[in-house]
This record gives C-alpha cells, sequence and structure tokens, in this order.
C-alpha cells in the first residue's frame, strides 16, 4: 500500500512541477510592456515609490533591480534592461564608447556621523582636510589639537577615534571618497576615489545600517551614511567648512544650493559631481545618482516609454523625493536632461521622445 | 536535524528502516496482486527508465559542479594571468590601483574557522556525549530538540545578534581581560593585541563556532546512537568508566560519522558568509591580533561583488571564489584521507 502512495506523491509532484513550468512560460511575456531598470540600491527605494504611484495612475509598471550601480553599468552595455542606474557618473569617454547617454535623476548627501559620549548631535565642526586625516588615521585622538582648535567651545575627551568605513562597494563611499580627494591631496595619492577602496584605518560595515551600528556601538567613532540614514535613526552629524569657508549643517536646503551652484551645462554627459561646490550654503558632500541609457536605440518603443516614466518623476515626482529624503533636481537642470534625451534616436536617427 | 545527513552516513540509517524499505521493494507475491488487482503488472521498461532517470541525475550533479568550476576558471582568467601565483600571497587589496592580493581573506577565512573548530569540536562532543551516555531520559528529547533549532536559525540573525548583543558584552567584559591576561603572556601576546572594540577575527569564529555547534553535535549524537548497547554493556560488565567506553568503545565504532561532522561543520564555517561579515570588521588589512578586524572570502565577496565596476575586480573577486571552492575541496580530500588512515590502523593497536 505504501508504494502505491508513494507513486501517487510522485506523479502530484511531476504534474505541479509541469504546471510551474507551462505557468512561467505563459507569464514572462506578459511583463514586456513594462519597463525595465537595474542598478544602484541608494535610489531604489525612491525608484519604487516612483514606479507604484506611476502604474495606478498609467498603467505602466517599472521592474527595477537593486543589483548595484557596477551591476547596472554591465546590464545596460549587454542591453538587457531599458535602462541602467549608477551612482557614480560615466565620464563621456567612457559614456561614448558604449553608446550611452546619461543623466542625473535625484541627488542626496553623504553625512559624516560620530558616537562621542557628551558631545552634542551637530555641535562637533570638522573642516575637509581634517575629516581625510581622520581617516587617513593621521588625527588618532579627539582632543588632538587640529580638532580642538575648531570646536574650542567644546570639551573633548581623551580618546582614540575609530573610523568606520563601508565594507560593500556603494555610491556612498564614491561621493565621500571623491570629496576627501578633492580636499586632500594625500588621500588621493593614498586612498584614491572609487565605490570602494583601500581604508587606510579603521574598520568597515556593511551598508549604511552596518555603518550605522558600528558607529552608535562604538564609542569614540566617526563615520559616514547617506543623509536619509542619518536623519531616520537621529544620528549626530558634523557640521562641515564648505568651499566658501562657512560651516555648515546637512539638510536638503544645503543639498539643493550645492545642486543649483554647480555647473551642469558646462558639464558634457552630466559628468559632473556636486562635492565641494562653492556657495555659502553649499554642502560639501552632496551628489547625484544617474541614469544610463543607449543613444541608439534597437527598441525605440520601450525607450520611449522608459523617458515618459522620467518625465514624470521630474514633472509630479518632486513630493515623493522629498517624503523619502531625497533632493529633486532644480528646474534649470531638468530642462538641460531634457533637451540630452534628443540624442537618444532610433534606427533612423530619430529621436524616440 | 536528523534528515540532515551527507551520503557517507548511509550506515546511520535505524536498522528497522532498512529492512522496511528492503521489504518494500521485495518482488509480490502473486497473493498480493489478488488482493490489490487495480495494481498495474510491472512493465520492464519501467525499470530501465528509473534507472536511466536516477543516473541521469547522479550526473547531472556531477556536471554541475564541473561547470561552476569552469566558469569560475573562465571568469578568473584575467587576475589569473596577470598576477600568478602572486594572488596568493599578496596582502593588497586596492581596488583603486587595481591590485589585488587573496592573503587577506584566506588568512581570515582559515583562522576564524579554526577558532570556530577549535571551540566547536570539544562542546559537540561534550554535548552529544551528555545527550547519549549521561543524561536522564525525559531531559534527552527537549534537549536535543533545543539543539537541532539552533541549527535552524538563519545565518544572519546571528550575524545581528552578534553584532548588537555579543560584541558590546565581548568588548566589555571579555576583551579587556584577554588583553591584560593572554596580551602580557610572551608568545601568545601579539594575538591579543588592541583596542577592544567588540568586533574582529575572534568575535567571528566565536559566532561561527556557535553555528557550527548544533551541525557536529546532531552528527555525533545520531553516530553515538548506533553504537550497539551490546558492545557498551560488556565494556561496562568489564569494569569500563563511562569516560573509557566512550573513549574506548564509542568513539572508535562512530568515528566516520564523528570526522564526517566535523568536516560538516567545517564546510559551513569556511563558506559561512552573512554572520561573518557582520561581526568581522571587514578590513583588508593583515593583523596578528585576533582582535583586530579582518575579512574572509565569503564576506569579502558578499560585500564587493555588486559595485566591482572594474573588470580586473571583478575577476580577482571570482578568483577568491575560486580558492575557497579549492580550500573546501582539499578538507574535504584530506578528512578522506583520514579515515583512510584510520581505517589501515584498525585492529593494530588494542
Amino acid at each position: 500500500m505504501k508504494s502505491q502512495f508513494i507513486e501517487r506523491v510522485l506523479s502530484c509532484a511531476a504534474l505541479a512541477l509541469t504546471i510551474g513550468v507551462t505557468a512561467a512560460g505563459v507569464t514572462a511575456p506578459a511583463a514586456a510592456s513594462d519597463i525595465t531598470g537595474a542598478g544602484a540600491t541608494f535610489p531604489y527605494p525612491l525608484y519604487s515609490k516612483w514606479a507604484e504611484a506611476y502604474k495606478a495612475k498609467t498603467g505602466v509598471g517599472l521592474n527595477y533591480q537593486s543589483i548595484g550601480s557596477g551591476g547596472g553599468i554591465k546590464q545596460i552595455i549587454a542591453k538587457t534592461v531599458d535602462f541602467g542606474a549608477s551612482d557614480a557618473p560615466l565620464e563621456s569617454a567612457e559614456l561614448d564608447k558604449n553608446g550611452l547617454v546619461q543623466f542625473p535623476t535625484v541627488m542626496g548627501g553623504v553625512v559624516p556621523v560620530y558616537n562621542l559620549p557628551g558631545i552634542k548631535p551637530g555641535a562637533l565642526r570638522l573642516t575637509g582636510p581634517l575629516l581625510a586625516d581622520i581617516y587617513l588615521g593621521k588625527v588618532a585622538k579627539w582632543n588632538a589639537a587640529p580638532i580642538a582648535a575648531l570646536n574650542k567651545d567644546l570639551k573633548l575627551p581623551d580618546q582614540d577615534i575609530t573610523v568606520v568605513a563601508r565594507s560593500d562597494g556603494s555610491g556612498t563611499t564614491f561621493i565621500f571618497t571623491n570629496y576627501l580627494s578633492k580636499v586632500s591631496a594625500e588621500w588621493k595619492e593614498k586612498a584614491g576615489n572609487n565605490t570602494s577602496v583601500k581604508w587606510p584605518a579603521g574598520v568597515s560595515g556593511k551598508g549604511n545600517e552596518g555603518v550605522a551600528a558600528y558607529v552608535q556601538r562604538l564609542p569614540g567613532s566617526i563615520g559616514y551614511v547617506e543623509y536619509a540614514y542619518a536623519l531616520q535613526n537621529k544620528m549626530s552629524y558634523v557640521q562641515l567648512q564648505n568651499k566658501d569657508g562657512s560651516f555648515v549643517a546637512p539638510n536638503d536646503k544645503s543639498f539643493r544650493a550645492a545642486a543649483s551652484n554647480a555647473q551642469w551645462e558646462k558639464s558634457p554627459g552630466f559628468y559632473l559631481l556636486l562635492t565641494e561646490q562653492a556657495g555659502k550654503e553649499s554642502w560639501p558632500i552632496t551628489g547625484a545618482t544617474f541614469i544610463l541609457m543607449h543613444k541608439k536605440q534597437d527598441k525605440p518603443e520601450n525607450a520611449a516609454i522608459a523617458l515618459k516614466f522620467f518625465e514624470w518623476a521630474y514633472d509630479g515626482g518632486d513630493q515623493l523625493a522629498l517624503d523619502l529624503d531625497y533632493i529633486p533636481m532644480p528646474d534649470n537642470v531638468v530642462k538641460l536632461v531634457k533637451s540630452e534625451w534628443k540624442k537618444i534616436q532610433d534606427a533612423n536617427g530619430k529621436p524616440v521622445y | 536535524m536528523r534528515g540532515f545527513r551527507p551520503l557517507f552516513f548511509s550506515k546511520a540509517m535505524p536498522p528497522t528502516d532498512a529492512v522496511a524499505i528492503e521489504r518494500r521493494f521485495e518482488p509480490r507475491a502473486q497473493a498480493d496482486y489478488n488482493e490489490a488487482p487495480n495494481l498495474p503488472t510491472r512493465q520492464p521498461w519501467m525499470d530501465a527508465f528509473f534507472k536511466n532517470l536516477t543516473r541521469f541525475f547522479a550526473f547531472f550533479v556531477f556536471s554541475i559542479l564541473a561547470a561552476i568550476l569552469i566558469s569560475l576558471l573562465f571568469h578568473s582568467q584575467l587576475t589569473l594571468s596577470k598576477f600568478r601565483f602572486d594572488f596568493l600571497s599578496n596582502a593588497e587589496w586596492n581596488p583603486v590601483t587595481e591590485e589585488f592580493g587573496a592573503l587577506v581573506p584566506i588568512y581570515g577565512t582559515l583562522v576564524s574557522s579554526a577558532i570556530a573548530m577549535i571551540i566547536g569540536i570539544p562542546v559537540s562532543f561534550g554535548i552529544a556525549l551528555f545527550l547519549t551516555e549521561l543524561s536522564p531520559t525525559w531531559l534527552k528529547r527537549p534537549l536535543g530538540t533545543a539543539i537541532e533549532m539552533l541549527a535552524a536559525i538563519p545565518s544572519i540573525i546571528y550575524g545581528m545578534w552578534g553584532l548588537f548583543v555579543f560584541a558590546p558584552l565581548f568588548a566589555e567584559y571579555v576583551q579587556p581581560a584577554l588583553i591584560k591576561t593572554l596580551g602580557a603572556v610572551p608568545i601568545v601576546s601579539p594575538l591579543f593585541k588592541g583596542p577592544a572594540m567588540g568586533i574582529g577575527m575572534l568575535t567571528a569564529g566565536i559566532i561561527l563556532a556557535i553555528m557550527v555547534i548544533p551541525f557536529i553535535t546532531a552528527v555525533m549524537r545520531d553516530v553515538f546512537d548506533l553504537v550497539p548497547p551490546l558492545l557498551k554493556e560488556s565494556a561496562y560488565a568489564l569494569g569500563s568508566t563511562t569516560w573509557e567506553v566512550v573513549w574506548r568503545v564509542v568513539l572508535p565504532y562512530t568515528k566516520i560519522g564523528v570526522v564526517g561532522g566535523v568536516m560538516l561543520g567545517l564546510g559551513r564555517a569556511l563558506g559561512e558568509t552573512m554572520a561573518v561579515t557582520f561581526v568581522i570588521g571587514n578590513s583588508h588589512r593583515l593583523s596578528a591580533s585576533l582582535l583586530a578586524p579582518g575579512n574572509s572570502i565569503a564576506s569579502s565577496l558578499a560585500n564587493e561583488f555588486t559595485e566591482a565596476v572594474g573588470d580586473l575586480h571583478s575577476s580577482a573577486l571570482i578568483e577568491l571564489g575560486l580558492i575557497l571552492f579549492l580550500i573546501t575541496t582539499i578538507v574535504l580530500a584530506l578528512s578522506k584521507l583520514l579515515l583512510l588512515q584510520l581505517a589501515k590502523r584498525e585492529g593494530k593497536k588494542t
């Protein structure tokens, strides 16, 4: 009797398998009308929020896979997606080589955060070169002379500084190390600027949450996280001295100031990093996240659908972005982006949009 | 965990089960068919079909293994040809200058797993011993279940627990004591230097130990249970102590299973990713101190693979994967060798 039972179970399993395979075959083409994209993790929460709202409005869905900027670049070059997304912009030579167009969607800021018992959140002041020296391990005590000179009103403890960095490759690290490279020649030479670098000192945590956990755990530590993350977790952020010499706190106003002072029109392919921008109110570690699309479109109708989505996002998605602590692009930049879209063409050289 | 049994434990199947299975596949007597007239008569092609199907699956597994090895080799070509054997001995890992070496992650993987084994094996042995020989009967089942449930906890939970609960306590109470005591002993002092951060190689090793203990314990307990009571009781009758029975009778009888359990645990420790990433500190710096942050192969992969933009970077990461693959293969081979050695000596020593 037992064998009969086993046979029945087996045949049921086989049947289920067949149905499963057939079902997968049937549903796959149905997703073809959706927009497909892959890449950066930093804008993922916003893109999915936008996609939700856009789907409710138009019925067109967005299938975005946050596989990381590196993966996004690979996927768009391989043409498996309608658009790729990257936190680090590609240089224009790189864009031309692969026949790609690039445009920024939203901005965010990177914020140094610290854990110093007895020091109020937001009270600590640092300059760019000093931050670089801390990350190089050259300034290793909280009461070291350079820090004390900037913070005469604070009682700094005689404590070792534990430097916390991101262990995973990330756009946040790219923006942060870009800033350090701009303000410190020594940093540029010893560590450099990339999505992951060889950190000269300290420990590394995985993701914003990993860095935040280490900073909250280790007294005397300093780390860097995305602004939204620092805000939502009420972390103590640093005031940084910007290019114009004034100390600014990270908030949407100071990020916007950095973006509007940037010279987008003079940057071919929108290759522009918003770090260390001029302006009295500019937060020095600001960065945008980017979309990559092919200039020559094999499937122009897909590209048009994707561009329509981004047009809607620029025009009607600002509030959603602000709700999630992202900073929308200023209007003058959006205008430039839309004229850049003319470069996306079908096989006959006609703009798809 | 009773279901989790590698192939070489087929011996561990309870004898009653085996008999039942044999009986199930015995040819039916004519009387059976009369009892159940609806059963189809046996077709000769079904046997052939079933045999080929099972053979196909067996070879399929083997071909997947080969395919993994080939694709790892293929995608790591770039670094294989550029760095050659320097890759193994170079401690530099710099994505900016594109100089890659695997020494730090290899060292971290081996050391954290070694710590896990040094702690895990004796503890597991003790637990298994207690459960099979010493524990009152009413306690056996709840204790055994509790240990099996430990094995079912996802590794990320261990990682989070390690970072948020274990590391702070470890940094506050244990590490300062270690630095003060062992840090002052001449030979081992370099191993216990540095600030007490709570995270680092030692923490990773301890978390790994906690993770592998249920695996090793479950296997050890299962094989200890298989020792025929006759053997044990004979030894007891000759006046052996419990320890002598375990050391002279139970362990020799179950050594294949015990080594298998240890290897299962070691395999898990070598490849563990998320839990280690949380607590190892993820720093590509070589440090003698066990309290300093380090990195393991699996956690480097988890950290860097998504954003590895350069071809050389991703190639280096894939080569790391290849190295992990080889390390586990070597470990498995060594365990087989060990068993062969043990089998050779069998019967020579009393």
